[in-house]
């Protein structure tokens, strides 16, 4: 079978917002979804600069901890998008959804790509949340990360939801992942 | 436990991608991570992505030349190619979003100030969904060069952004797709952060036989995404 070369990243630039927004994208789940919450945040650069022009965008487990995918063995959680995404331009991104599920074997998390002029690719990283410090423990992704940065993973609550930051660099810069 | 553990993950690919620290390129330095990145084996979240479908896309998005009252200025050509994994399969019903400057080199954005004119009949936006051979096709206008503050008398090449989803999260993808033989490629360094044998991968190939006589010109331009494993993944559950 053939073995191609995978095309290689660029950066989205500074004028992302032309092709990657959407006006549900940071609605996972709908606007009157009982029991949603907002998952928000700051991306910070280096010197501790908000960055404006990023993209951050979802994938997330259902609550029952399922995906609506073919590879998903446990049949398709119809219904669920489970994608979200939201630019920065208001100084942070905003998601709409709920809390996913645990994915067997792994405390629920929320998988994270973030886009940004200035980024050549992507960097991956996961929030996980406080509600469920119980299993973070036995997560096989938390316990690989060193125990001092595994808190750049967890996010914080608020009013409406819960808080999760994406120090890009610098002091307690977030676990990036090499996916 | 179930069959999570039959997984199959997908083949990593470091010598594509440019370096994240790429100081040619000013706005990488305050924006690169200086912690090692953590390897994240695939498990179900990673070789499951969103599969965005026809919802995604109006029936004109794929011709940027049609979405207004008159066409926009420029020359008219035809993006066209297929999606492929690192196997040689293509990838199916797969979400392709594209944006692009119009011919003069400017975007529609508020935050692209230099002296060239928008075009009023000119978004530069596309979007549209691979075929069940992977196949895709845009009709649009050959962006234009334009300049940037990176360094003295610095310009981009002209370039199409391209973004795509694949079928799982660790195939996305977002790249920019560059026209042959451009004199601009010495000086660039966003192009040029991408490894040297990797480089020619983001140039369109020209294609005579799919140019429109008395049309359109065509550009042929092929996108690879991660192929799989060739076994299934391990337990990561012990």
């Amino acid at each position: 079978m053939a073995d191609l070369a995978t095309t290689p990243s660029q950066t989205v630039g500074p004028f992302l917002h032309i092709g990657l927004t959407w006006d549900d994208g940071p609605y996972v789940v709908p606007k009157d979804m009982q029991g949603a919450v907002w998952l928000r945040g700051r991306v910070l650069d280096g010197a501790g600069e908000v960055i404006t022009d990023a993209l951050v965008e979802t994938w997330q487990a259902d609550p029952d901890g399922r995906f609506d995918h073919p590879d998903d063995s446990r049949g398709p959680a119809q219904g669920w998008r489970g994608f979200g995404r939201s630019d920065t331009r208001d100084g942070g991104y905003a998601i709409h959804t709920v809390l996913p599920g645990a994915v067997p074997g792994q405390a629920p998390h929320i998988d994270v790509s973030v886009f940004a002029r200035g980024l050549l690719h992507r960097v991956v990283t996961r929030v996980y949340f406080p509600d469920h410090a119980d299993q973070h423990a036995d997560d096989p992704v938390l316990s690989s990360v060193p125990a001092n940065r595994r808190d750049t993973l967890i996010a914080t609550r608020t009013d409406d939801g819960y808080r999760f930051d994406v120090r890009i660099q610098g002091e307690r810069e977030t676990v990036f992942f090499d996916v | 436990m179930t069959t999570q553990e039959q997984l199959v993950g997908y083949r990593r690919d470091t010598d594509s991608h440019p370096p994240l620290d790429s100081p040619g390129y000013r706005s990488t330095a305050l924006r690169h991570p200086t912690q090692p990145l953590t390897l994240l084996p695939h498990r179900l979240t990673e070789v499951t992505g969103p599969l965005l479908g026809p919802g995604r896309v109006g029936e004109l998005d794929h011709d940027l030349t049609r979405q207004h009252a008159d066409e926009p200025i420029g020359q008219r050509i035809i993006v066209y190619g297929r999606v492929l994994d690192g196997d040689g399969r293509p990838i199916p019903d797969s979400l392709i979003e594209i944006w692009q400057a119009n011919a003069g080199g400017r975007y529609r954005h508020t935050g692209d100030r230099w002296p060239s004119p928008l075009d009023p009949n000119f978004d530069g936006l596309g979007r549209t969904l691979t075929d069940a051979d992977g196949r895709y096709e845009f009709v649009t206008i050959k962006p234009g060069a334009y300049p940037w503050r990176n360094h003295d008398n610095a310009w981009r090449p002209a370039h199409i952004h391209f973004s795509l989803f694949g079928r799982s999260f660790t195939q996305r993808l977002v790249t920019q797709m560059y026209f042959p033989d451009d004199p601009l490629f010495g000086q660039d360094p966003v192009f040029n952060s991408v490894p040297e044998h990797a480089r020619s991968r983001l140039i369109a190939r020209f294609d005579l036989d799919r140019t429109q006589p008395e049309w359109a010109l065509a550009f042929e331009f092929d996108i690879v995404l991660r192929g799989r494993d060739a076994t299934p993944l391990e337990d990561h559950h012990g």
